[in-house]
């Protein structure tokens, strides 16, 4: 389809990048800077109702962007995602005041382009979604001004992520000469046909290397702890959920579009690298004493349970990325609103502020408990759901051993969860002075209670919605 | 007179080893930097190469090459300006 008749299915997201323009250029007639923050969460809503999923795929702009299901789904999650990241930086303590609009602004370009990362079908288009993701995450995650250690953590965000869009985009140059085109359907054509076969793996491991760092994939997870610790309390939220589910997205992309009749060649790398994955991020969160940190490593092991999905890379395997990068998405972002409202009254994310949390805030900490089970995968919850489909799709592979060690990781992972709900519980906090979250923090964290526990006990209309989706 | 691809392949992937052997021995980091600028460099070299022996359509490399370049401008803007920042913070471009 060309360009021209392109534009009717396009209209949301050219709404999107005219209300980031507009968020920008409204700093310099609006003074309460909250109303921009409000105005950006009314763009992403607009623009949510405006998506509509035709009837068929659509391939937009010559082929460079697919509007199929699988877009469209993550189309709602990247809208979504940004949404409540918007809406708890409403209330950040820590966020300096003059620059306000110009981070909703970036905020919302970042959710144009991680639209633009799910619908990318052509090289071309996937490195330069991934590419501005990047590069709006690297400003944002600088965003505090006089924080020595935000500045620290963006350069180091900045260094690892170059070099990894480079390595990938090496690894591009190779897989084009190897197949003379950029679009992954041809490629797909011309490396079953030609001999090419060996120089295309090649490619796809300098490809993995780009998309691991996105999904902070182990061994290219060591810059996640820093980052994420580092990084304003809200970025960090977004920055754990929204480039993974994205990053998941554009591998699934990849692999099922062009690298499908290679599976038997990648399969063992992506088998080992999950167990890695998840072993890594859970053997090292048990030592952490800062819940951000403590999170940071948690989410690199949930990317390890979520690589299994692809690892058996069935219809079931891809579906269940997609539950549970969903669940995943409500409960992490949930436990992190649950940090903000800490770290706004302490100005710390030590676990020693967490002590007696269960007398002075009784719903945060139940809250927090709440998505901290899910987290470890118990039911009733959405991260149960997640997990049981992620689980039973690599049992259905024929993958028992990745089930097993993933089994153990989970019984690791409950031990450090549960040290936070202990300290919230039965540690003594020396005052009991009661914390009250502002609306923005509470709403969010309604939202995201009634998505986790929703989720876990009526999972049914998203798995209806999931079974449209064909991922192969 | 043609080069053949094979030289400018051995040229690119060497162009590619320095970057990378750069990015990991430098602890500066506007060394960093330049070094991660040979590997786009190096991924040029090769997409003109290809665009010329191996493509379908000789346009498609020629065109992410253009694309490749402005991304690498915006990535050096983004990226000295936050070791400005860090600078005017910390006193430091070293990494250690």
């Amino acid at each position: 389809m060309s360009a021209i008749d392109s534009i009717p299915f396009f209209i949301p997201e050219i709404l999107l990048l005219i209300g980031a323009f507009a968020v920008l250029f409204a700093d310099f007639f609006v003074t309460n800077k909250k109303l921009i923050g409000i105005t950006g969460l009314v763009i992403l809503v607009a623009t949510a109702c405006l998506a509509r999923l035709p009837a068929e795929p659509q391939a937009l702009f010559s082929g460079f962007f697919q509007l199929d299901a699988f877009t469209h789904f993550f189309r709602y999650a990247a809208l979504g995602i940004v949404g409540v990241t918007i809406l708890t930086s409403l209330s950040y303590a820590r966020m300096p005041k003059a620059y306000q609009s110009e981070y909703y602004s970036l905020f919302l370009f970042m959710a144009f382009g991680l639209i633009l990362m799910s619908a990318a079908t052509n090289l071309l288009m996937i490195f330069l979604a991934v590419e501005f993701v990047s590069i709006v995450s690297y400003l944002l995650v600088g965003f505090l001004k006089d924080d020595p250690g935000s500045k620290e953590a963006s350069a180091k965000y900045l260094l690892f992520g170059s070099l990894a869009s480079a390595i990938m985009l090496f690894g591009m140059s190779l897989l084009f000469g190897a197949t003379g085109s950029l679009d992954l359907d041809v490629i797909r054509a011309q490396l079953a046909g030609s001999g090419f076969a060996d120089l295309g793996l090649i490619s796809l491991m300098l490809i993995l290397v780009g998309l691991g760092f996105k999904i902070s994939m182990a061994p290219f997870h060591m810059w996640a702890p820093d980052v994420y610790q580092g990084a304003p309390t809200p970025v960090t939220a977004f920055l754990t959920v929204g480039p993974k589910a994205l990053g998941f997205a554009v591998l699934i992309r990849v692999l099922a579009g062009s690298f499908d009749h290679l599976y038997s060649h990648w399969s063992s790398l992506i088998f080992v690298l999950s167990i890695l994955t998840m072993t890594i991020g859970n053997v090292v969160a048990i030592a952490q004493n800062n819940i951000k940190r403590l999170l940071a490593y948690s989410s690199i092991a949930q990317a390890g349970y979520i690589l299994m999905g692809i690892v058996a890379f069935s219809d079931t395997g891809l579906r269940a990325v997609l539950i549970y990068l969903i669940a995943y998405a409500f409960t992490n972002l949930g436990a992190f609103v649950v940090v903000i409202a800490v770290s706004n009254r302490f100005q710390s994310d030590e676990l020693e502020s967490y002590s007696g949390l269960g007398r002075r805030a009784p719903l945060l900490a139940a809250s927090l408990t709440i998505f901290l089970l899910s987290l470890a995968g118990m039911p009733p919850f959405a991260g149960f759901i997640g997990k049981f489909y992620v689980f039973t799709s690599a049992l259905e592979a024929g993958f028992v051993s990745i089930a097993v060690v993933a089994a153990l990781n989970s019984a690791v992972a409950a031990y450090y969860y549960f040290r936070v709900i202990r300290q919230m519980y039965l540690v003594p906090a020396s005052d009991e002075d009661p914390i009250s979250p502002s609306f923005s923090l509470a709403l969010a964290l309604c939202l995201m209670l009634i998505g986790t526990i929703a989720l876990g006990i009526f999972p049914g209309p998203l798995l209806g919605f999931i079974s449209q989706i064909v991922p192969l | 007179m043609i080069i053949p691809l094979e030289h400018i392949l051995m040229f690119s992937t060497l162009l590619f080893a320095i970057g990378v052997y750069g990015t990991l021995v430098r602890r500066n980091l506007i060394g960093i930097l330049i070094s991660i600028e040979l590997i786009l460099n190096a991924v040029n070299v090769n997409l003109v190469a290809f665009s010329r022996t191996t493509a379908l359509s000789p346009d498609t490399g020629q065109i992410f090459t253009f694309f490749v370049i402005a991304l690498a401008a915006a990535a050096a803007a983004v990226g000295l300006a936050i070791v400005l920042a860090l600078y005017r913070t910390s006193r430091t471009i070293f990494t250690d």
